[in-house]
Formats: structure tokens, sequence, C-alpha cells
């Protein structure tokens, strides 16, 4: 046995190079050259690969070049492209890519081994440690045992395929291709269950006990089982709860890298892999804790979507609502010498996020403080807010977090909510009754003069009354948000 | 043995992770989410190994899932690290711009 090869050292550098980048990636003023030294870690893992100092596997340039080209182009042209809008989605979609790309790894060492040993009986090959013994001349799977290598295989195809199509669901919701409310089968968790249930058996009895084609089929209904799954367990989330799907799909399309490194016998993607499962569950958690839920509750779905239950509230239910017009809501920004924006996703939908920050700068001119405080789950995606207003030139100074900005709103003298809606609703602490309970929300209420643009009276995503549209200082400003900061920034300027 | 190693590796390597993302501020929650997936691309390397394979073999059904793969994990790879950059990019000239106007 080799003690070490240079390979391999290579290898260890590259994983260095990822966690110092993502260590780096945790901190706004690091994060650029962070995700670069990530991206030189892969360059370098990719290149110690192709030249393969080791020796001994022959490359087929042909279908490397030919996958690494398309690749790179699909990859660039949509990376240049995509609106800071559409970033969910193309976050959902690489999610997904990575994880069928495990899934195929998984797919493809186990068709190779089995088509490698047809010669004899492909019952030693897959069974056990016969695999150890037929492929000894490897060097890849001589590392391992059989049956790890079996179930690492089932693991990796069933976390690779199930991040696939959860992942396009997701990007499906997020875009409006498909219902972004919670879509509920009749016996849904029976067929989860039995999809789960039946594609892991299936997998497990074909990478164990498989003959011939028969164990070729079982992976196949394990991938297809797992696809299905994938499917049904993302469809009843409703469209606000995807910032936990996609951080917990992140997580998924880590941990199936991860298990493609136990398949392959490679440190690094067992290494790098992990990483990212661990950022990605850490997100998650992050994100199920702003909303007080747990992520069994969250991944239950069905939650949100249902105006038809007593509690949500129609327009009838409001009294002594104030509206204001733009001409109004100048007048009241005019004199403030302090102004919070609480923005939600409704400002991603309206695409204000470049006319908020004008009104912020005029009112900035005008000598007023201004900031911007954003809820952890505001908008589709971990950060979604942040990364908008960033793309339209807020100084990140401005963006404040809850904990930080929350004590700051009685002293503030108005406070323009565009977008946003349960995020601030008292509700969650005022009535322990409410379904959002405990919910850390941001104090809007308690400062001075709410603005609140939002087209109509109807419900937030969780379906019910926000009691803040009739408090005495809210105003509520009816229209689409871009249109009227558009006019309310005219008013300011004209005045 | 090896197999032991390749455990403790998962192991540790997930509780790096967790010390390193656990106080990483909301700022900076996207960024962070399609940089680390553009890491999770790493399985790039497995494909490349499997399209060695699958030349080895001679297999058409393997050469076919070994390009998909590849190019699959390329678009992670190459799409995720280049629009984190571009993420972070906005972060970093608006500091500049910032510091100008002071």
């Amino acid at each position: 046995m080799e003690y070490y090869s240079n390979a391999g050292l290579l290898y260890l550098v590259a994983t260095v190079l990822f966690i110092l980048g993502i260590k780096r990636l945790s901190k706004v003023r690091t994060a650029r050259s962070g995700n670069q030294l990530a991206a030189v870690g892969m360059l370098l893992a990719i290149v110690v690969t192709l030249v393969h100092p080791e020796g001994g596997i022959n490359l087929d340039w042909t279908t490397v070049i030919i996958g690494m080209a398309l690749g790179a182009l699909v990859g660039g042209v949509m990376a240049k492209r995509v609106e800071m809008t559409g970033m969910p989605e193309l976050v959902a979609l690489f999610n997904g890519f990575g994880g069928l790309a495990s899934t195929f790894v998984a797919v493809t060492e186990f068709y190779g081994r089995f088509g490698a040993a047809t010669g004899g009986t492909p019952t030693d090959v897959v069974n056990g440690l016969n695999v150890v013994a037929k492929a000894a001349g490897e060097p890849l799977v001589v590392t391992l045992g059989g049956e790890v290598w079996a179930i690492a295989i089932v693991l990796s195809v069933l976390i690779g395929t199930v991040t696939f199509t959860g992942s396009l669901v997701a990007m499906a919701k997020l875009s409006g291709k498909i219902s972004g409310n919670p879509i509920i089968l009749p016996a849904r968790h029976l067929i989860t269950a039995v999809l789960l249930i039946g594609g892991i058996g299936a997998g497990v009895y074909g990478t164990f006990y498989g003959e011939g084609n028969t164990a070729i089929m079982m992976v196949g209904v394990l991938t297809l089982g797992a696809g299905l799954f994938g499917i049904v367990s993302v469809l009843p989330i409703g469209g606000a709860d995807m910032p936990v799907v996609v951080s917990l799909l992140n997580s998924y399309s880590g941990l199936a890298a991860s298990m493609a490194g136990f398949v392959i016998g490679n440190s690094l993607l067992i290494v790098a892999g992990a990483l990212v499962g661990a950022a990605g569950l850490i997100l998650t958690m992050v994100m199920c804790k702003a909303m007080n839920r747990s992520l069994g509750n969250v991944l239950i779905g069905g939650f949100g979507g249902d105006t038809s239950s007593a509690s949500s509230g129609g327009a009838d239910e409001y009294t002594g609502v104030k509206s204001a017009g733009p001409e109004e809501a100048a007048m009241i920004l005019e004199s403030a010498t302090s102004v919070i924006f609480i923005p939600g996703y409704g400002m991603a939908v309206a695409q204000a996020q470049h006319v908020v920050k004008e009104l912020g700068e005029e009112m900035e001119r005008r000598g007023a403080e201004v900031r911007y405080a954003i809820h952890p789950v505001a908008g589709r995606m971990p950060g979604h807010m942040n990364v908008l207003l960033a793309e339209s030139d807020v100084p990140y100074e401005q963006l404040w977090e809850l904990e930080r900005i929350n004590g700051d709103f009685k002293t503030t003298d108005v406070t323009v909510i565009i977008g946003a809606n349960d995020v601030v609703n008292p509700e969650a602490i005022e009535n322990p009754q409410s379904p959002i309970a405990g919910m850390p929300i941001l104090n809007a209420h308690e400062s001075g003069t709410v603005l609140m643009i939002k087209r109509s009276l109807s419900p937030g995503y969780a379906g019910i009354k926000n009691p803040l549209f009739e408090r005495d200082n809210t105003y509520m400003c009816f229209g689409d948000g871009k249109a009227f900061v558009v006019d309310v920034v005219n008013e300011l300027k004209e005045s | 043995m090896i197999l032991l190693l390749m455990l403790f590796v998962f192991l540790l390597a997930i509780v790096v992770g967790n010390e390193l993302i656990s106080k990483v501020p909301p700022t900076l929650h996207t960024p962070l989410m399609s940089g680390a997936n553009a890491i999770s691309g790493i399985t790039i390397v497995g494909a490349l190994m499997c399209a060695q394979f699958a030349t080895e073999e001679g297999s058409t059904a393997s050469t076919v899932l070994g390009v998909v793969a590849i190019a699959l994990a390329t678009i992670n790879v190459v799409g995720g690290f280049m629009v984190t950059d571009r993420m972070l990019a906005m972060f970093s000239s608006k500091k500049k711009k910032k510091k100008e106007g002071k």
C-alpha cells in the first residue's frame, strides 16, 4: 500500500482551500475572496483528477471535454443572465443539478462494476465482500467493504435523486409555474412512506443480492421511487416556506456528494460534501427558528394558503382602516427624522428594490436617518432581501437584523412596510392563540407612524388577519409597490 | 480500517462545517448558500473518475451517464461560483462607494 500519493496530497490542499473559503464566506469583508478561494480549490481538484499523476486510468477526453464544455457554457450563461429576483430559482436549480450528478456518479459506478464482471457470476460482484475480491485490481474499491459500498450507492442515489426532483418542484413553485399554495394529495403520508420504503428496499435488494438485470432494475426502481418521493414531499409545502426547503435541499446536495465520495472512495468528496451538508442544515435551522416552527412542522406542509378558515381575514373584517395616497404619504415622510423600511416578498414581486432605495436616498438627503429592517424569512430564500437591496446599492451598514433593530422602532418616526405582512403581524406576540404565536416579528407597530404599502387588505401567507392594518398609527397605502413609491419620491422631490 | 477513517473524516467535516458557519450574518445567507452549492459540485471529481472507468469498460450506457454527470456537475460548479461572485461583487462595490461618499 502506498502511504501517500501526489494526487492525494493535492486533494488535501483543495480540501483546505474549501474550508478556508467557507470560513471567509461568513464575513462581508472577506466573502468575495472566500468564494474565489473555494473556486481555486475546485479548479485544483479538477485539474488533479484530469492529470491524475498516479496514472493507471485512461481518460476518455472526448467524454470529458464535451461534458465540461457543455456544463461550463450552460452554467456560465445562466449565472450571467439571472436577475437578482430570480436568484432563489437558480439556487434551487443548481442544487438539483448537483444532486442528480451525484446520483449519476453512483449509478455509473454500480453499472460499471457490474459490467466489469459479466464474465463471472454477477452475484459475486455485487454481493457483499466479493466486490473486493473481484475488483481487487481497482484501487478505488479495495478500500471499502462490499456492504458499505452497496449502502453508499443506495444513499447516494436516494439523496441525489430526492435533491433533484425536490429542487425542480421548489423551482416551479418559486417561479409560479405551479401554485405556491400547498398541494395536498390524498393519502399522501401513505404514498410518501411507500415510495421511500419501497425505493430503499429495492435499492438494498438490488445492490446486495441482485443478479444480472434484476440488480440493475432494482437500482432503477430506487431512482424512480426517490424521484417521486422528492416531488410528493415538496408539493404540500407552501411558497413562503421555500427558504427552509431550499436550505434543506442545499444540505442534501452536499450529503449526496459526500455519499458519492464513499462510493468511489474519495475523501475530498466526503469532506467537501459534509461541509456543504452542515452549512445547509444550519441555514435550515435558522429559518425554522425565525418562524418559530419545527423542521418537521414545515416538512409535513399544508401550512398557510388556507383562506377558508374562520380566522382568515377578508376586507370586511377590518374596521377603522385609514388609507393614504402618495401625497399624504409624502407629507408624513417629509417631517420624519428617522425612517425604517421593512421589505418583504412583495417588494421582489413588484421589482421595487431600486425605487425603494431612491426613496431611502431622498430621505437621507433630507437629513433623516434611514435603515432597513430585514426579517430572516422575508422573501423566498435565506438572505433574499439583502441580495435585492445590495443589487440596488443600499449600503449593507443600513441593513439591520431583527434582533438588532427591534428595540429601535419605539423611537422611529415612520416605518415603511413594502410587500411584507406576516413578519409584522402583532398577533404573534399579543395573541397566544394565533397560528403564528411566538414567531419573532419586527415591531413595526411600535413606531410613530406605519405606512403599509400593499395591494389590498388580503391576508399574508399565514392566511390570518393582521390587526396592524387597523391600528391608529397605520396608514394603508393601496397600490402597486413600485408605482406607489415612485409617486412618493416624485412628491418629495417637488416639495 | 480505511472505512473507519472515512467515517472519521465525514463526521469531523460536519463538525468543522458547523463551527465555520454557525456565526454567519443573515446578510450573507444567499451568497453562502450558493457558494456552498458550488462546492457541492465537487461531485464532478467523481463524475470524471466515472468517465475514466466507463471508457475502460466501453459500455455506452456508462459513457452517456458519464457525460451527463460531468455536464451537470460543471453547471453546478461554474454557474455556482460565478453567480456567487456576482452577488458578492454587489456587496463590496457598495462598500467602496460608501467610503468615497464619506
